[in-house]
């Protein structure tokens, strides 16, 4: 690589390099610093008041009726994290593996699984919302049909379905993305490991558990990392399947409306409180890089090396 | 089939008969029937009239009957927000490959002082999630006074995708080999002109996947536009989409067939192009 000797191309590195640093710094680091400032003060609307310290920190945590919200809140993006992990990465596993045997067709089911990923995740919230309409909605429609009507119910109108019938609503939106990675990864796995295998066991089970499952591991790391960042920062679907409001009675709330809803206001309470709100994000974004980080390394460990 | 055989077929359970390839062909069928219904239902029952789709929402409709995509283009925005979000998308596009291969290029073709650091201030912002930042983002446009305006989507979308282009791309730069570089140095060929005659038509599969990886969740995006934009004829399509839903609640056929228009343009860009969408959409997590 030539090295720096002249100040003319000293000139033309920076004229490369500050152009796009000069966004990054703009629009993602300062907002992202500024946030963690803005926690510290009270607001009037868009007008900056007085320091007061951890006081909105203190109001969202303990102080009623945030205190209840905020752990509502929490434990449902912790049900979501939980039934994801499931429905979209444990299925994606599964899919994967079926995928990865090269059966007629794999190629046209491999389009179809990741077909859903690419569309936008408002027309999925929207159709779902649609399918899930408790009378005319194709859900409930095709449970009459196959003589089931007894299970048709108002999915999202009741708060024992609601948040389920939106996660799976997710599940159907992102099992693509998972499967194609971990289908990356065992399409890694050298063919040597696998024939040894294969003169080992003929236990598909033992297959899958002892030499697939390690080594796409580090497949596992990132689409485990990702689904956790991603349902700590749910937003679309609870907003345009539950509301702002997370109905029915805060049923489908998740953390990224409520932040949302504290920070801008919604219809109802119409009052907006930055200073609750940058405590929330950054109490959120706290929590996000910790867990992230400690799963991430954890995962890593156990990664092997080919 | 023999005797003996089908008398061999007939004890076994079914994981005997189909075998495990059998057993594995049939998930994966059932999940594409399950991926594909909700679109093909869609599609159908944008042909149909709402009274239609009640009666019986799994019937091949009148392909010929389009009343209600001539009432979306003529009774609504719709085409305002498409519009819009080819403005958007196209104009952040062109900033983001353009900003992006310029600092990868300084990063991955010349050895200077901080250069890893500056990498690293770029990959910093892979990993932040930038919603939780949207109080002071909307504090700086206004600042700005560009709120309500397009150009504050097409600077955050910017931002937000130069981390992945930078990163995919100073890695491939860094890969290219030296000889033709060097050879037009000693010709006198100046930097620039190096770097856009010479390297830069090589690094156009980089800036394919780097490109895919951020078109599709700018093309997409909904948080930003709420927060930023609220005049009706500057929305994107899925912002717009929201008020368009919410006008028609009763129409359903307007209804699919207006989440039929919305979904059509990157469905058909996928088909086409689907090997380069999941290479590009998944190089972020895939080595």
């Amino acid at each position: 690589m030539p090295q720096l000797r002249m100040t003319g191309r000293g000139l033309w590195i920076t004229a490369l390099i500050v152009p796009p640093l000069a966004f990054v710094a703009l629009f993602i680091v300062y907002p992202i610093v500024s946030a963690f400032a803005y926690a510290f003060f009270d607001w009037q609307g868009l007008k900056r008041l007085d320091f007061v310290g951890l006081e909105n920190f203190h109001t969202v945590l303990f102080v009623e009726p945030y205190r209840s919200w905020t752990i509502n809140a929490f434990k449902n993006n912790v049900i979501v994290f939980f039934a994801l992990m499931v429905l979209q990465n444990g299925l994606g596993f599964i899919l994967a593996y079926a995928l990865w045997r090269e059966l007629p067709g794999a190629r046209f089911h491999r389009i179809a699984v990741f077909l859903p990923v690419v569309l936008s995740t408002i027309i999925v919230a929207y159709l779902f919302k649609l399918f899930y309409h408790p009378l005319f909605g194709v859900v409930n429609i095709t449970l009459k049909g196959i003589g089931l009507g007894w299970l048709a119910q108002p999915w999202l109108g009741q708060s024992g379905t609601a948040l389920g019938s939106i996660i799976v609503a997710q599940a159907w939106h992102m099992v693509g993305f998972p499967t194609l990675v971990f289908l990356a990864g065992m399409q890694r796995i050298p063919s040597e490991i696998l024939d040894a295998v294969r003169m080992e066991t003929e236990s598909e089970w033992v297959k899958i558990t002892k030499i697939v499952w390690p080594l796409v591991a580090p497949s596992a790391t990132i689409v485990f990392t990702l689904l956790f960042v991603g349902a700590f920062n749910w937003f679309e679907l609870p907003y345009i399947m539950g509301g702002l409001d997370g109905s029915p009675f805060g049923s489908t709330d998740v953390l990224g409306l409520y932040f949302y809803r504290t920070a801008f206001g919604n219809v109802s309470a119409g009052q907006q409180d930055f200073g609750l709100g940058s405590a929330l994000a950054v109490i959120i974004f706290i929590f996000i890089a910790i867990v992230a980080g400690v799963i991430t390394t954890r995962l890593r460990a156990r990664e092997i090396q080919l | 089939m023999s005797a003996a055989a089908t008398d061999y077929y007939d004890r076994k359970g079914l994981f005997a008969t189909l075998g495990r390839d059998g057993m594995l062909q049939i998930i994966l069928i059932a999940n594409t029937v399950l991926m594909l219904a909700p679109i093909i239902i869609m599609v159908f029952s944008a042909f149909k009239t709402t009274p239609e789709i009640f009666k019986s929402p799994f019937g091949i409709p009148d392909f010929t009957q389009v009343a209600n995509f001539v009432k979306i283009w003529s009774e609504t925005n719709f085409l305002r927000y498409l519009l819009n979000s080819f403005v958007v998308t196209g104009a952040s596009m062109v900033l983001i490959l353009t900003l992006g291969t310029m600092a990868a290029y300084a990063l991955g073709r010349y050895a200077f002082t901080g250069s890893s650091f500056i990498l690293m201030f770029f990959l910093a912002g892979l990993t932040l999630p930038l919603k939780l930042a949207i109080i002071p983002l909307f504090m700086l446009m206004r600042d700005l006074s560009i709120l309500n305006n397009q150009l504050s989507l097409i600077f955050v979308y910017t931002a937000m995708g130069l981390p992945t282009t930078v990163f995919i791309m100073t890695g491939f730069i860094r890969s290219l080999p030296n000889e033709l570089e060097d050879a037009a140095r000693m010709d006198g060929a100046s930097e620039a002109r190096i770097m856009w005659a010479i390297m830069l038509p090589l690094v156009r599969p980089a800036m394919v996947i780097a490109g895919i990886q951020n078109v599709v969740p700018i093309w997409n995006d909904f948080f930003f536009p709420l927060v930023f934009i609220q005049n009706d004829s500057l929305k994107t399509l899925p912002q717009g989409l929201t008020t368009f839903m919410g006008e028609y609640t009763t129409d359903w056929g307007v209804l699919f067939s207006g989440l039929t228009l919305s979904a059509a343009p990157i469905i058909l860009i996928y088909i086409v192009l689907s090997k380069q969408f999941i290479a590009g959409m998944t190089s972020g997590a895939v080595k």
